[in-house]
C-alpha cells in the first residue's frame, strides 16, 4: 500500500489524538498528581482558614471562589508551561510541525487538553460543595455558576500560559513569566497599580483597567450573575492568548 | 513527475546566508546521498523541504504539493527523521508510533504499528519508554515514524549518526529494501556510505550544491574520497 491508499479521510483524527496524548501527557509524570494535590490543598485551606467559610456560617462559595484567581494565575501557568517549551527542549516540535496537522490543530488539541486537566483539579473540589450543602442549604445555581466562572477564568489564565510557553524552550522561565503576567491580571482587578495608572490615564482610565482584573469578572459569576461581559472577557483573553502562541510557534 | 523538488531555495539566518539558490529533483528509485561538511546548509535545506522552515526564496514540492501552499497534503506523502531522532520520550515506542499512526489519520493504525514494529525490528522494546531505549534504538525509533505510513519520500537526517557497524547495517538493510517504491534523501558524512547506500550524490557546501551526479560518477573521482570530498567541499 503507498502513502495515499493507506490514509482514508482523517477528519478529526489526527485532532483527537492530539488532545488524547496531550491530556494523558500530563499523567506520565508525577507532576500531575502534585498538582492536582497542591491546587485542593490550596483551595480547600484558604477556603477554610484564610475565607473563614466555616465560620460565616452562610452556605454559600463566594469565599472560596474567591481566592479562585489568585490559584489560577499560579497553577495555569505551571500547566501550562510544557504546551511548546516541552516540545522545543525535545526537538519534537520539528516532528510535529512536519506531521499532516496544522499549526492551528495542533495549539487547540493541547490548549484544550490543558484546560481538561485544569477542569479535572476544579471537578476534584466537588466535595466542598456537597460539605456546604450537607451543613446548610445553598442556592446550587450559584455554585454551578460560580464553577463555570472558575473554569473560564483558568482558560484565561492558560492563553496567557501559552504565550509565555511558545516564547521559551524552557518551562521554568515559560512559568515564572506566565506567571508574572498573570499575577498583574490578578493585581490589577484589586486596585494596586492605580495611583501609577491614574498618573498615566486619568481616573476614568483606571476605572476601565481595573475591569480587566480578574477577580473583578469573577466576582458576578459567584453570585449567581451569569453577565456576558465577563464571559467575553474570560473567553478572549484565552482565545488571544491561544491565536499569539499559535502565530510565535508558526513564525519561530 | 519527481517526488521532490528544491526549486531555488534560499535562507539566511540574519547576516548569515546558509543556503543560496539550491536546485535539484528526485525521481522514484532514487536514494540521494546528501554530503556535506558540518554547517553546509544541509539540515536547512531538509528542513524547507520538510516544511519546517520557511524558504525565504524559491520552493519546495513534494509528490506534487507545495509545502508552503499545500502543507497538509505534501505532508501526507512525506517521512521525515530530523536529526538525532527526536521523540516523546515518555511514550512508550509503541504509544508514540500510535500517536504518529492516529495522527496521520491512517486507516488501520493498529495494524501500521504492528507491521512497523516489525520492519524495523522494535518488538522487544515496544513496551519501553523512548527516554530508556540506547541510542540504536532511539534512531530506530525516529526511522520508524518516519515510515509508518510507507511514504513515497523520504527524508532522514543522518539517520546512522551514532550507531555502531551493526545498527548502521541493519538501517541500510531497511532503507534497501523499500528504496525502489519511493524518492529518499539521505544526508550524512560518513563517506562509505555512498556506495553502500545511495544510487545519487549531492554534495553541498557553504550552502551551495558542489556537485551533484550518480554514484558511478562520484566513486569514478578517486579511490580516496575523503580527498574527493575535501577538494569539492573547499
Amino acid at each position: 500500500m503507498s502513502s495515499s491508499e493507506k490514509i482514508s479521510s482523517p477528519g478529526l483524527k489526527p485532532f483527537t489524538a492530539m488532545v488524547r496524548r496531550e491530556f494523558a501527557g500530563y499523567f506520565r509524570t508525577p507532576l500531575a498528581y502534585v498538582f492536582l494535590a497542591v491546587f485542593n490543598a490550596f483551595a480547600v485551606s484558604l477556603a477554610f482558614f484564610v475565607g473563614g467559610l466555616y465560620e460565616s456560617g452562610i452556605a454559600s462559595l463566594d469565599r472560596f471562589f474567591l481566592y479562585h484567581p489568585w490559584l489560577w494565575a499560579f497553577l495555569a501557568p505551571a500547566a501550562g508551561a510544557r504546551l511548546w517549551a516541552e516540545e522545543r527542549r525535545q526537538g519534537t516540535i520539528e516532528l510535529l510541525l512536519t506531521w499532516p496537522i496544522t499549526v492551528w490543530q495542533a495549539a487547540l488539541g493541547k490548549f484544550l487538553a490543558a484546560w481538561l486537566f485544569l477542569a479535572c483539579a476544579l471537578l476534584m473540589t466537588v466535595p466542598v460543595a456537597l460539605t456546604v450543602g450537607w451543613l446548610g442549604d445553598p442556592d446550587w445555581g450559584v455554585i454551578i455558576a460560580g464553577y463555570a466562572g472558575s473554569l473560564l477564568c483558568a482558560g484565561a489564565c492558560l492563553g496567557i500560559a501559552a504565550i509565555a510557553s511558545a516564547l521559551t524552550r524552557s518551562q521554568v522561565i515559560a512559568f515564572v513569566t506566565g506567571f508574572l503576567a498573570c499575577f498583574v491580571l490578578v493585581l490589577v482587578g484589586y486596585g494596586v497599580f492605580d495611583e501609577l495608572l491614574a498618573g498615566l490615564l486619568g481616573s476614568a482610565g483606571v476605572d476601565e483597567v481595573r475591569r480587566l482584573g480578574l477577580w473583578r469578572n469573577l466576582e458576578p459569576f459567584t453570585l449567581g450573575l451569569v453577565d456576558v461581559r465577563p464571559i467575553a472577557y474570560f473567553l478572549s483573553v484565552a482565545f488571544a492568548g491561544l491565536g499569539l502562541s499559535t502565530i510565535i510557534v508558526e513564525r519561530r | 513527475m519527481p517526488l521532490i523538488e528544491a526549486k531555488n531555495l534560499s535562507k539566511s539566518y540574519g547576516a548569515i546566508r546558509a543556503v543560496r539558490d539550491v536546485s535539484f529533483a528526485v525521481d522514484r528509485g532514487e536514494v540521494v546521498g546528501f554530503l556535506g561538511p558540518n554547517g553546509a546548509g544541509k539540515s536547512t535545506t531538509m528542513k524547507m523541504l520538510t516544511g519546517h522552515l520557511r524558504a525565504d526564496e524559491g520552493a519546495a514540492v513534494i509528490a506534487g504539493f507545495d509545502v508552503a501552499d499545500q502543507a497538509v497534503q505534501a505532508k501526507q506523502h512525506l517521512g521525515y527523521s530530523p536529526e538525532g531522532a527526536p521523540a516523546y520520550g515518555e511514550m512508550t515506542v509503541r504509544e508514540f508510533l500510535r500517536f504518529a499512526a492516529d495522527l496521520r489519520g491512517l486507516a488501520n493504525p493498529a495494524e501500521s504499528v504492528r507491521q512497523t514494529l516489525d520492519l524495523c525490528r522494535l518488538n522487544e522494546v515496544a513496551a519501553q519508554t523512548i527516554d530508556t531505549l540506547s541510542k540504536g534504538y532511539r534512531m530506530r525509533v525516529g526511522f520508524a515514524q518516519a515510515v509508518i505510513h510507507d511514504p513515497e519520500v523520504l527524508i532522514l537526517d543522518e539517520p546512522t549518526d551514532g550507531l555502531d557497524p551493526n545498527q548502521k547495517f541493519e538501517v541500510r538493510r531497511i532503507l534497501k529494501e523499500m528504496a525502489a517504491r519511493k524518492a529518499v534523501i539521505v544526508s550524512t558524512h560518513i563517506l562509505e556510505e555512498v556506495g553502500e547506500l545511495c544510487t545519487r550524490v549531492i554534495v553541498i557546501a557553504k550552502g551551495e550544491v558542489r556537485c551533484d551526479e550518480s554514484r558511478e560518477k562520484f566513486l569514478a573521482r578517486g579511490s580516496d574520497l575523503n580527498a574527493v570530498f575535501r577538494q569539492l567541499t573547499a
